[in-house]
């Protein structure tokens, strides 16, 4: 093992010190401008790079930021799709000797599916749900009866239906013909409502979880302190999760609204402008909410409780797989002020209304209001080390 | 600032420094002067304060009393300037695993106004094979060394490294010190801590001891072996002519374990 050094050890080193303040040679280096640098170099460059890395080189963000919101609306889309219409299913009680004639004229109609019970059974039938209605015939050809409860829509339905085919069957005849023509509205359906909602939850928790997820990981590892140690701006370190965010935001969206697009037909009737405006606040947004969420915490455990915390209210209330408007109108003000109820609005009037930018100006300062004051609240809040 | 080339400052000096946590005092009127071009080693048992003093002086921590200087300027008025200057290994820093270390070293070289060629560092640390491997892939002793080359590849004037050999193999251990060696070669100040008397026999021109926050004995390892009775050692090392530095040290601090 070499040692360049002569010297004797322990020996002062006063024989070959450097003055300080430092010469004029270096103090005319340590004066110069920054060294020109190509643009991917730059500090703020190689930051946003740091950020795509460590993104893409952990699968599991990638599976969930991109292949799990695709699976959750092939899923649920397939599940809801629009098929024709349900069957009603009714029982009728066969004993009476009125019976088959009514079965004959109810299994003229097609959207019915007819059986036939006896006294108990039929009972039985209805008290579990199988049939939606039960029709029990009378000893005499001019009357009926019709058992069923009248709380449940589609048992309402079955008796208008049924009844109809035992009176056609008895011999009326309608006054007026009749004929039918089938629509089906893109922009109604399950999957229509379902795609915004899932960008605007995607939108959430890419935001919230990569901001705070990256940052308590830093700060947990030394490596934020580390950082602090050099002369790198901690704008820029905040600037280069944005950055890459945006990035990172574009595919999302394209990947989401594509899919729903050319698997579904999901329409997008208003401008793509206004759409991506809308995303891009928040993204902001939730990034401010996802650095406030990551401030303080100095486990990832922690941090990973403090942004469940923050996400689950608006999972549950915020209409992304149903609409927020199930919820009592005492808290429906609450409801329009969470941030992902602002996005999930937006969205859906954007896309599915196609109304203009100025109708969703009151959910874009919702947004941007959100965005701002949780900036400067983790901010005043952060700890750098 | 306009101090002439006649008369050199100290590379750091720092005077009645004292910083207290919720329930210790870590550091307790620390005087301590180092002359630049010097490797200067702290050495204390754990939880003497060390590593409070050290990152009090990387401006990383602020004291509650007392001036700390770095190369002629202030943290309070000079922090751009000083982070320019400043080399710094923490001690247990975890950087990016995911990253490479070319990757790693880039990032860090951005930072910096005047900094220095990253294949350059990485030869210096002898990570020239390691250059496109993710850093969760390299030992220890390599980890440690892409620690010291984040730490040089900002062309630093002054190097604090907090026990930079904790943990590694005499192989690692002894590359580092060459590291180190060639470093103060080209004229710069080194301010170390470790717990191997070895390590600061070989590598510091001064060292100092501390314990409970303050400096309890200060000079060249010579001078603090030769200052040694060692007619008192306990029997197991009758047979040497003088004290080690860890002599020194036990004798100083006691021979009783201190856990952190």
């Amino acid at each position: 093992m070499s040692d360049p050094r002569p010297v004797e050890k322990g020996t002062s080193a006063l024989g070959k010190r450097v003055p300080f303040p430092l010469t004029e040679e270096q103090r005319a280096r340590e004066l110069r401008p920054l060294k020109r640098r190509g643009f991917m170099n730059s500090s703020m460059a190689q930051l946003t790079l740091v950020r795509f890395r460590e993104f893409i080189r952990e699968p599991e963000a990638v599976f969930w930021t991109f292949v799990f919101p695709i699976l959750l609306a092939a899923g649920l889309g397939i599940a809801f799709r629009q098929r024709g219409p349900d069957k009603i299913r009714v029982g009728v009680i066969g004993t009476a000797p009125t019976s088959a004639s009514v079965i004959a004229s109810l299994k003229k109609d097609s959207t019915l599916v007819v059986e036939s019970y006896d006294d108990s059974s039929g009972a039985k039938a209805l008290r579990t749900g199988k049939v939606a209605l039960l029709v029990a015939p009378t000893s005499s050809n001019d009357s009926v009866r019709y058992v069923y409860d009248r709380g449940r829509s589609d048992a309402v339905n079955a008796r208008v239906v049924v009844d109809r085919a035992v009176q056609v069957g008895a011999g009326r005849a309608d006054p007026v013909r009749a004929t039918d023509a089938y629509v089906t509205e893109k922009g109604s359906r399950y999957i229509d409502f379902l795609i915004p909602g899932l960008l605007g939850m995607n939108l959430m928790g890419s935001s919230i979880w990569g901001l705070g997820f990256a940052i308590v990981t830093a700060r947990s590892k030394k490596l934020l302190k580390r950082l602090m140690a050099t002369p790198m701006s901690r704008v820029q370190y905040l600037l280069s999760f944005l950055a890459s965010r945006l990035v990172f935001l574009i595919l999302e969206i394209f990947t989401l609204l594509g899919f729903g697009h050319w698997a579904f037909g999901v329409p997008l009737r208003g401008s793509l402008g206004t759409l991506l405006l809308i995303c891009l606040l928040a993204a902001i947004s939730f990034g401010g909410l996802g650095l406030l969420s990551a401030s303080r915490a100095r486990t990832t455990e922690a941090v990973s409780g403090i942004m469940n915390f923050i996400m689950l209210p608006m999972w549950i209330f915020s209409g992304v797989f149903f609409s927020s408007s199930n919820f009592p109108t005492v808290v429906q003000p609450f409801i329009k002020v969470l941030p992902l109820t602002a996005v999930n609005d937006a969205l859906r009037a954007n896309m599915l209304e196609g109304v203009s930018f100025a109708a969703v100006l009151p959910q874009m300062i919702i947004i941007l209001t959100w965005g701002v004051v949780t900036f400067f609240a983790a901010l005043k809040l952060f700890r750098w080390r | 600032m306009a101090t002439s080339v006649e008369h050199p400052t100290a590379a750091l000096k720092v005077q009645g420094l004292r910083k207290a946590y919720d329930d210790v005092i870590a550091v307790d009127g620390l005087d301590l002067e180092v002359e630049s071009g010097e490797c200067f080693g702290l050495l204390g048992p754990n939880g003497a304060g060390k590593t409070t003093t050290i990152e009090i002086c990387e401006g990383l921590l602020s004291p509650d009393a007392g001036s700390v200087e770095v190369l002629g300027r202030r943290w309070e008025t000079d922090t751009k300037e000083l982070r320019e200057l400043l080399g710094i290994q923490l001690q247990d820093t975890q950087l990016s695993e995911k990253l490479t270390v070319d990757e790693t070293l880039t990032l860090f070289q951005s930072f910096y106004r005047d900094a220095r060629d990253v294949g350059d560092v990485i030869d210096t640390v002898e990570l020239g094979e390691k250059r496109s491997s993710r850093v969760g892939t390299l030992s220890g002793g390599q980890k440690q060394r892409l620690a010291v080359a984040c730490a040089l590849v900002g062309n630093p004037q002054l190097l604090f490294l907090d026990e930079p050999t904790t943990g590694l193999d005499p192989q690692s251990r002894r590359q580092l010190w060459d590291l180190i060696s060639r470093f103060q070669a080209e004229g710069k100040t080194i301010v170390l801590t470790t717990h191997y008397m070895e390590e600061a026999e070989r590598l510091c021109d001064r060292v100092a001891i501390v314990d409970h926050g303050h400096i309890i004995a200060l000079g060249s390892p010579r001078e603090l072996t030769e200052s040694l009775d060692i007619s008192h050692l306990p029997p197991p090392e009758p047979r040497k002519t003088t004290a080690t530095l860890e002599d020194v040290f036990v004798s100083l601090t006691g021979r009783t374990l201190r856990d952190e």
